[in-house]
Order: C-alpha cells, then structure tokens, then sequence
C-alpha cells in the first residue's frame, strides 16, 4: 500500500517536468513568432515559404536549445560538488531505453523538418525554376553574341563581370539597375562572362550563382514595390564588395513608363564603383595586393543611382 | 594530499612498489629538444601546440586588422585588394596552421599514454610529419612577400577566380598557397597513417576497442576521415595548380573545363575536414565530463559508435555546399536529407554528455569551464546547422555572414573551446607544472563573452542579407559589424591571460602530481610528466572500462603499483 502522503512527492518532478516543457513551449512558440522580425521585408512569393520555414527551424531549434541548455543549467545549479566533497556522483552508466528513445525523436524531428523542406523547395521551384541551358562553348557563345537565340520570350538577360551588373531587356534596353513589374513573373538568363558571381536579392530570398562556361534561366515573381539591394554572394575577386546594385519593384505602369523612356537615352558608360576604386587605386599609385583589373562598365540607357536609398 | 579514486581503501600497501625502476629516463627538462628533429611523441606533441598556438597568434592578428576594417562600412583601413587576402590567409591559416596541427598535437601527446604504448608505431614518419607544418608554414607565410601579394581567392580557391594570376608571374600568392595546402595534406595523411595504426595495433593488454578512452574513438573516426578524403582535395589541388601555371583548362570553361568539378573536389574533404576537427574535441568533451561530473560516460558504447556514424555521414554531405551552383533539385534533396542526419549521432553525442552532468559533483574548474562553455555554443550552432541543411532557408543565407557566424561558432566556440579545455586539462600531464586557476578562469570568462559579441551578431547581419567576404557594407549592418569587431578585439585581449598562463606556470608553476583530477585512465597512471617511453616494459593490463567513477573497479591489474610509483616520481 502507497501511503497518501508520498503522493506529492512523487509528483513533484512530474509537475516541475511538466511546467518546464509547458514553459519552453511558449518561448520557443514566441521565438518563433519573433524570428520573422530577423529577416528583411519579404517582396517576393518565395519569401513567406521561405521565412515560414525559418520559423518553424527557429521554434523546434529553440525548444531544443532551452531545454539542453535548462539541463545543463539545472545540473549547474544543483549538482555543483562542495568544496571538500571529493565523492563520486551517482555511477549511472546509461540506460538503453533512453538511449533508444534520444535517438529515435531527433531522427523523426530532423526527417520531419527535412520533408517539409522538401515540400518548400518544390514551392519555390514550381513559383520560379532555375534550368541549366547551356554549358561549356555553348554558353560562351551565347554570352558574346549578347543575346542568346533561344532565350525564353521576355527573359530579362543578367550579365555578370568583374565587377559590374547589366540587364538587357527583351526591346533592347541596357540597365545597370534592375526595374521589375510587380506581381509579374520575370526570367532572367543568367551570364557570367569571366568568374562566379551570386545573384542574390535578400527581399526575395533569392540567390542563383552565375557559372561561367554555364547559362542558367532563372524565374521569380515580386510582390512589393519598392527598392531592394542585389548582391553579387559569390566572391568575384578584388572589388567584389562593390559588386552591388539595386533592384527596382515598380507597378507594371510605371515599370513600362520607365522602359520607354530608357528606350530614348543614348547609352553611355555606367556609373561604376568598382571601376571609381580602382581609378583611386591607381592615383595613389597602385598600392596594395595584385587584382585583375575592371571590367569598362557596361555601356547603357539607365545607370544605378548610387545616392537611391533601399528597403532591404 | 587529495584521495585517488583509484585506490581502493582495502588495497594492501605494497613496499616493494617504491623500489620500482627510478628516475624517469628522458623526461623533458632540457628546452632544447623541442627545436629539433624528435622521434618522441611527447616531444611533438608539445612541438605541434607550440606552433599552433603561434599560428593562432598570426590568424588571430589577421581576424583583428578584417574587424578593423568592417567596423565602418566604408573599405577604408586597408584596400580591398588586401582585405581579400587578409580573410584568405585567416582561414588558411587558422585551419591548416592552428586547428590540424594542434590537434595533431593532442594526438600525439594522449594517444600513445592513453592506450600504453610507448611511443607512435611510426616515430620517425611522425617527426617528419610535424617538420612538414613549419616548412609549409614558411612557405604560406612567404606568400606575403612576393609580388601581389598572398592568395586573394578565399580558402576555398574556387577557379576562376584563384586562376586569374593578375600579375601573371609564376610564383604568385595562389601558387604558394596551393603548394602550402598540397603540403599540409602530405602531412595529415602521413600522421593518419600512423595515428590509426599506433590506435589499432598498439594498444596494452586487455585494451579491447571497447575499452579506449572515446578520445581514441574519435581520433580513429577522424583520422579515418583524412585517409579517405585528403587525396581527393589534393588532387583537387594538384589540377588547380596545373590550371593556374601549365596553362590546363580542368577547371576554365573556355577550355572546355567546368568550375563545379573544382567545388566537388574541394567539399568532398573540405566538409569532412570540420569533422576531423570537432571529432577529437567531441573526445575531449567526452573524457572531461565524466572527469569534472565525477560520474561515468552516459551510454559509452553509443557515444564510441556514434563517432564512425558521423565519419560516414560527413562523406556523403558535400553537396549541400553548393545548392546554389546550379545543382539539380533531386539532388539537393538527397544531400539535405543525408546532412540532417548527421544531427542524429551528434545528438546522442550531446545528450549523453548532459546526462553525464546530470546528478554529478560537478566541479567548476578551468577545463571544465571550457567543456561547458564549448557544449552550450555546440548545440547552438547544431541547430543553425539544421536550418543551413534545409535547401529553401540555405539559398537565402547561404554565403551570408550567416554562414560564417555558424562556421565560428562551431570552429572556435566549439573546437577551439574544446582545445583549450584539453590544454588546461592535460596541461600538468604534460608539463609536470599546475596551471594558475585564476588566469584560467579569467581566460575562459573573457573568451566566452568576446565569442558571442563575435560571433551572434554575425547569424543577425547574414539573415539581413550581408554577403560574407565583403570589405564594405550597406550602413544598415553597421551595428552588428561593430559588436562583432568589438567581440574579436575582447577575443584578442583573452588571449593575454593564456599565454601569461602558459608561460608563467610552465616556467615557474607549482609541482604537479600525478593525477591531480582524481582522473582515471592509463595516462594518469603515469607520472607527470611521463617518461620518454610511458610505461616501457611494464605496460599495465586493462581490466575494466574507462570511465569507472564510482563504480569502485580499478582501471587496470596490479593499479596500486602504477599509482604509488607514479606519485613517487
């Protein structure tokens, strides 16, 4: 016969047990919630899926991690040996079910977030696939003909150098800016025409490294008007920091204003940092480590405004 | 004078022990044989942290003048050019010159003691597998001197950027670094030529594999890893460098070559290789906190098994490196689903060392400090490790600071928190001297604080779409960038208690004893410092499993002999 009076007792570290997971819980639901705070704004389809995804890694991680962390603690606060204890602590040598069962919940946990990833990812492709084109002396074909013969109508083609962005509209239009039409979905012909470069948008959670030797279509669709930074996320070599530049939502009115009036302005040479960095570079007389020279900037209708501000 | 757990209260003293063969010949007290060619593992060992820890020193001065310059967002310290290679030759360095050779290091000292060998079965491969590091470290080092300076192309050295050779002279900075590299793998293979064979075939009587010390599990799983994988990166090299100065095209698209083929070759060992590193710190951990919990090691036979789980996954992750490099979508599929795996040997790992705190004694001392301090950053970075698997979350944050805040926090938080662990923890082994505790904990506070003002904002910057290996910003990253910058000068500063640490209390320290931990295990069966062959002929016999705290069995037959004529040195 139990005596009433063990009763609590036993179920004090049920209770404590119980409140800890319940209180985990809630700050790892709360991190979770939070974690959308972390990431910039989203301006294209794929960042909710994407960010969403983020979210739920950030809860399950967070669960984990306080409650490693609360062992690891507790054991701190409450196993810590006195200063003249010179005993051993409780000989435990494992125990098999437990070992069973910490193995077996991490392997559901991480097949779980991977099959939901795998969900996601197939999202983003069916939103904007990337396909391979062209490789090796096809794809350097393509990149100096300028326009490759069988770009998908509409394709907006990306040419990537050391270090400088242009975009080539389907009516001709040269930019060294990138202006989108909301809502739309837009593919790009991806070109490198000397070393890898990323294309990489954070508002869309997007990034496609560019390969030369390989042309790779890519699609994406915005959704908020606005002004985003692009960065080139695959080191380029000496001035790759300043390999950036700006892309421009806009509404598919004012997108088709701006494409029509770009049509008009003569091509120049583009406002280039990189090209500015190394002209100072040179003044000062060629001081610091060995890098291939700039590529000349791009001749084209609409130059980056370097003074724009950007959301994200 | 503490009680050794390892002596029985009923063991009969036994007078005839104290005349066992005495003194120590050739225990370590000439500084001399340190600086040249040594066949004595110890001596090695003790080479190797020495020069890692100098190469610490050069990498972490590289770290500092990089946060210098990303404390504005401007490129204004120095010129990108030199940022380029300041980041390079960081990573080089702090990978092939301070991680390798100090764990090889660790290798050499505790491997041979702690299975009863007397020394590496190949000693003579063993010296000349440490002289390489100091030749390739020269030959790195150089690099800063010839015309154009170092190699500018990150550590990964992806053509075609590594290839570009803008001077177009012969012995540029890449051609260095590959040379340093190719080098550096020679090394590594030859050490794991001899660390496998010392582990598999030299271990003392009664020693059964279940039996090692997990620290000898993981040296196996790790060096495993470097007789599979280092040929692929160096051939990898050896075709980079056939590029770069003979005028091949494996890698140039103009060519007919493909720049992919070079990042297969690279991350099929260079994503193990951060195995190679945190295996034998998953040992350190491993042997610690039984030492400090005063407890056994929770669920042995998994935790041992669990490190060849890790050695076999890592060989087939390497892809999820390139996710966005064009890779076809089944295949970023496969290889997020085979990287989420490794979570589950690293999980049993980390469980079991939280249950071997659980209901310890735990004390509090220096080493044990950094062994939590490594296990807390640990889980963090296991969990940014999962969402950098997942192909949406890692197209985003993929080559973002996000990325080199993960890859800090399990390389040094963990690793490098794991190293120092081991270094104040085998410190009076070694050296035969006891560390000063205050120095120690002084390290390891302004260590812990400096790695997460480090290295957390970094996770925040990359979310926000900072690309990594940038020597400019957009404004909007500046406050994150300068608690980072403000995290790597602390790191900077904590390196002053160490060195003061080392110095002062190898120099001048107190006398240590032979097991000053109350530890169990064949090397604290050894005087401090052992001697030159450890137990020579008098190789003790393993009775029982390694971590016996509170069990009450001795380690080995006869261990009231080992233990007198061990404190009687």
């Amino acid at each position: 016969m139990t005596s009433e009076s063990s009763m609590p007792r036993q179920l004090l570290p049920g209770l404590l047990l119980a409140g800890a997971v319940a209180t985990n819980l809630v700050l790892s639901f709360s991190m979770a919630r939070i974690s959308h705070q972390w990431l910039p704004v989203q301006a294209s389809t794929a960042a909710p899926y994407v960010d969403d995804l983020f979210a739920l890694e950030t809860g399950i991680g967070s669960f984990i991690f306080l409650g490693c962390i609360g062992v690891m603690v507790w054991t701190l606060l409450f196993n810590r040996a006195d200063k003249y204890d010179m005993d051993d602590g409780d000989p435990i040598e494992g125990n098999l079910r437990l070992e069973i069962v910490w193995t077996i919940i991490p392997l559901v946990i991480v097949m779980l977030i991977a099959w939901k990833a795998i969900g996601v990812s197939q999202t983003l492709a069916s939103l904007g696939g990337k396909v391979r084109v062209a490789g090796a002396e096809d794809a350097v074909q393509v990149a100096e003909s300028g326009s490759g013969g069988s770009a998908p109508a509409g394709a907006i083609e990306v040419i990537a150098r050391q270090w400088s962005w242009e975009f080539v509209y389907p009516n001709g239009v040269r930019s060294t800016e990138l202006h989108l039409p909301v809502n739309e979905q837009v593919t790009f012909r991806l070109i490198s025409m000397d070393v890898l470069h990323g294309f990489f948008i954070p508002a869309f959670r997007l990034k496609q490294d560019l390969i030369p030797g390989s042309v790779i279509d890519y699609s994406l669709t915005p959704t908020r008007e606005g002004r985003y930074r692009l960065r080139d996320s695959m080191f380029s070599g000496g001035y790759f920091a300043a390999n950036q530049t700006d892309v421009v939502v806009e509404s598919a009115t004012t997108f088709s204003r701006w494409l029509e009036a770009a049509a008009k302005v003569p091509l120049q040479p583009a406002a280039n940092p990189a090209t500015d960095l190394y002209r100072q570079r040179l003044a000062r007389g060629d001081r610091g480590w060995a890098t291939v020279p700039p590529a000349p900037p791009p001749l084209v209708h609409v130059s980056q405004d370097p003074l724009a501000g950007h959301e994200a | 004078m503490k009680p050794d757990p390892q002596m029985s209260p009923s063991s009969v003293f036994d007078p005839r022990v104290l005349k066992a063969p005495h003194p120590v010949p050739g225990a370590p007290d000439n500084w001399r044989r340190f600086f040249g060619f040594n066949t004595d593992a110890k001596v090695i060992g003790i080479q190797y942290i020495a020069l890692a820890l100098f190469f610490l020193l050069v990498g972490g001065l590289l770290a500092m003048i990089m946060r210098g310059e990303l404390l504005t967002p401007p490129s204004d310290l120095v010129d990108p050019t030199v940022y380029n290679g300041l980041y390079t030759m960081h990573g080089t360095v702090m990978l092939f010159l301070f991680l390798f050779p100090i764990l090889n290091g660790f290798n050499n000292l505790l491997i041979p003691p702690m299975i009863g060998a007397p020394d590496m079965a190949f000693p003579r491969l063993n010296a000349a597998a440490f002289w390489i590091v100091p030749v390739f470290g020269v030959v790195l080092m150089a690099s800063f001197l010839v015309p154009g300076g170092p190699s500018s192309s990150g550590w990964w050295a992806y053509p075609p950027v590594s290839t570009q050779n803008p001077l177009n002279h012969f012995i540029n900075g890449q051609f260095l670094w590959i040379l340093a590299v190719a080098l550096s793998g020679v090394s590594s293979i030859m050490g794991a030529v001899n660390f496998c064979t010392t582990i598999l075939r030299m271990r003392a009587p009664g020693m059964t594999l279940f039996r090692m010390p997990i620290f000898c599990w993981t040296a196996l799983a790790a060096q495993a890893i470097q007789l599979g994988g280092l040929p692929v990166l160096t051939a990898g090299a050896v075709m980079l460098l056939f590029d770069l100065s003979f005028g091949t095209s494996f890698f140039r698209p103009e060519g007919g070559g493909d720049p992919m083929l070079y990042q297969h070759f690279f991350w099929f060992y260079s994503h193990p290789a951060v195995y190679v590193m945190v295996l034998p710190v998953f040992g350190i951990f491993s042997e610690l906190f039984p030492v400090y919990a005063r407890k056994p090691l929770f669920g042995y036979h998994v935790v041992a098994l669990a490190s060849f789980g890790i050695t076999f996954l890592s060989l087939i992750v390497w892809v999820h490196h390139m996710f966005t490099s064009g890779t076809p979508q089944w295949m970023r599929n496969v290889f997020m689903v085979t990287t989420m795996l490794i979570a589950v040997p690293t999980g049993i790992k980390v469980f079991a060392w939280l249950a071997t705190l659980w209901r310890g004694k735990i004390r509090l001392s220096t080493p044990m400090l950094f062994a939590l301090g490594g296990l807390f950053n640990f889980i963090f970075a296991g969990i940014t490790g999962v969402m950098l698997a997942t192909v949406p979350v890692d197209i985003h944050v993929g080559n973002t600071y996000f990325v080199v805040g993960h890859f800090h926090t399990v390389i040094f938080s963990t690793i490098t928190f794991g190293v120092f662990a081991g270094i104040y923890h085998w410190f009076p082994k070694f050296t035969g001297k006891m560390y000063y505790e205050g120095l120690g904990k002084l390290h390891f506070l302004l260590t812990f604080i400096g790695a997460q003002l480090n290295f957390l904002p970094m996770h925040w910057a990359g979310l926000m779409g900072m690309p990594r290996r940038v020597a400019s910003y957009d404004p909007e990253f500046a406050f994150a960038n300068v608690l980072a910058s403000l995290g790597a000068f602390l790191l900077g500063v904590a390196t002053i208690p160490f060195l003061l640490n080392m110095v002062s209390s190898w120099v001048r320290g107190p006398r240590a004893p032979a097991n000053p931990w109350g530890a169990i295990g064949l090397e604290w069966l050894l005087p401090s410092p052992p001697p030159a062959e450890n137990f020579e002929h008098d190789v003790p016999t393993v009775i029982s499993g390694p971590y016996g705290y509170g069990l009450g069995k001795p380690l080995v037959d006869d261990q009231e002999r080992y233990v007198a004529r061990s404190q009687e040195a």
